[in-house]
């Protein structure tokens, strides 16, 4: 059973959320529930930022949907923004050694030739395969749902990227010196997308998000039904990408 | 009795000198420490120059593995207090021509590798500026 459709979970979501104001609701005289803490602002519809001291918590899965019929064609505007928000700057002499944390696909139907554009990066898997496979533990899945690389003790054996059925993660061939400070990452080492962690854990919204100019991403939490993003996935039909698998993974599309 | 207090006065004593002259007038060079912001540091000196590296290891994992923020010691408070002024950076020569800036003087001292700053900005409020998507090298 997926961690969202455990009806304990969703009961306790809908007990926080039905008193949002308050934060806490009576459940019997003298014994109160905790809001959960980190739902999302319903009126800024970005992620309430955490407070210090306070760890990433499972109440939370962090969840991301691409509405593909918006995404223009041609349009890097995502991939530009990820790249300035990472410090990604380092240009191989072989493109294909580059990072890439998030890139634009184009999807064609060959028997009409309709094509659709949409962003592609890590997906958040629930059951994810690169964790399955790291030998040293350093490829890990936070609480609330994002798929870390700890590079402390990576070792760069790039079986992760081996494992990854999404091809979203990259290895870093030489010295970096143009990191942002939030954002460190460093030769030997494989990453791939953070979800923006560091933004997210300020109440920020991922930079692929922010700089959409069609507003064809939301980003939210998958288990507060209340969320933008939870309820245009119970609305309208959306895909998880390589469903087959059972990854259950937190990046969805619309209109693919 | 007043022998052993004789002895540990005259030992008091004998310290002292070995002290100052350990300061002074010892052959062995220092490593030059600047220190831009004295007394605002998380801890005393005496306890950041032998702890700061399993502090800094310890909340690391806690931040990166449970995603706790806001944690008095961090990498980057370290560098944001004690970047050279002029550099804006922890590492590279200092200034004076004499050492290296904050984390290098005593690490190139000591001879320990400073392996934090091969993934990890070592310059103070750096902008990252990133690259535009498919530009052909």
């Amino acid at each position: 059973m997926s961690e969202q459709n455990n009806p304990r979970r969703a009961f306790i979501a809908a007990a926080g959320a039905g008193v949002a104001g308050l934060g806490f609701t009576a459940i019997a005289p003298g014994l109160h529930l905790m809001a959960v803490a980190q739902a999302a602002d319903a009126t800024t519809n970005s992620p309430a930022a955490r407070k210090a001291g306070e760890a990433a918590s499972s109440a939370v899965r962090w969840g991301l949907l691409v509405d593909a019929t918006k995404c223009a064609p041609g349009c890097t505007k995502c991939v530009e923004a990820c790249h300035t928000e990472n410090g990604i700057t380092e240009k191989m002499p072989d493109a294909r050694q580059n990072s890439q944390w998030i890139r634009k696909i184009e999807l064609v139907d060959r028997r009409n030739g309709r094509k659709t554009e949409l962003p592609m990066m890590c997906q958040h898997c629930a059951n994810p395969p690169c964790v399955d496979v790291c030998p040293t533990g350093a490829s890990m899945k936070r609480a609330d749902g994002i798929v870390l690389v700890d590079r402390h003790s990576c070792i760069g054996c790039r079986y992760c990227m081996m494992a990854c059925p999404y091809k979203a993660r990259s290895f870093v061939h030489a010295p970096l010196t143009e990191q942002n400070p939030e954002v460190p990452r460093g030769k030997g080492c494989v990453e791939s997308c953070t979800l923006c962690a560091h933004r997210v854990d300020k109440g920020q919204n991922p930079a692929c998000v922010e700089k959409c100019p069609e507003g064809a991403m939301i980003f939210g939490d998958l288990m507060d039904p209340n969320s933008a993003i939870s309820k245009r996935i119970a609305s309208v039909p959306t895909t998880q990408v390589r469903s087959d698998l059972r990854l259950d993974v937190g990046v969805r599309y619309q209109g693919i | 009795m007043r022998n052993w207090l004789f002895l540990a006065v005259v030992m008091a004593f004998l310290a002292q000198f070995a002290w100052a002259g350990d300061q002074a007038n010892s052959r062995t060079p220092k490593p030059v420490i600047e220190i831009a912001n004295p007394g605002k540091c998380v801890a005393p000196p005496e306890e950041m120059r032998r702890n700061h590296m399993e502090m800094l290891k310890h909340q690391r994992d806690r931040t990166l593995r449970q995603g706790i923020r806001g944690e008095p010691v961090t990498l980057n408070g370290c560098i944001d207090c004690h970047a050279s002024k002029k550099t804006g950076s922890v590492l590279g020569a200092h200034e004076s021509g004499k050492g290296g800036n904050f984390c290098e003087s005593c690490h190139a001292y000591a001879a320990v590798k400073l392996d934090c700053f091969e993934c990890h900005q070592p310059k103070a409020k750096f902008k990252a500026a990133g690259v535009m998507p498919g530009v052909k090298p």
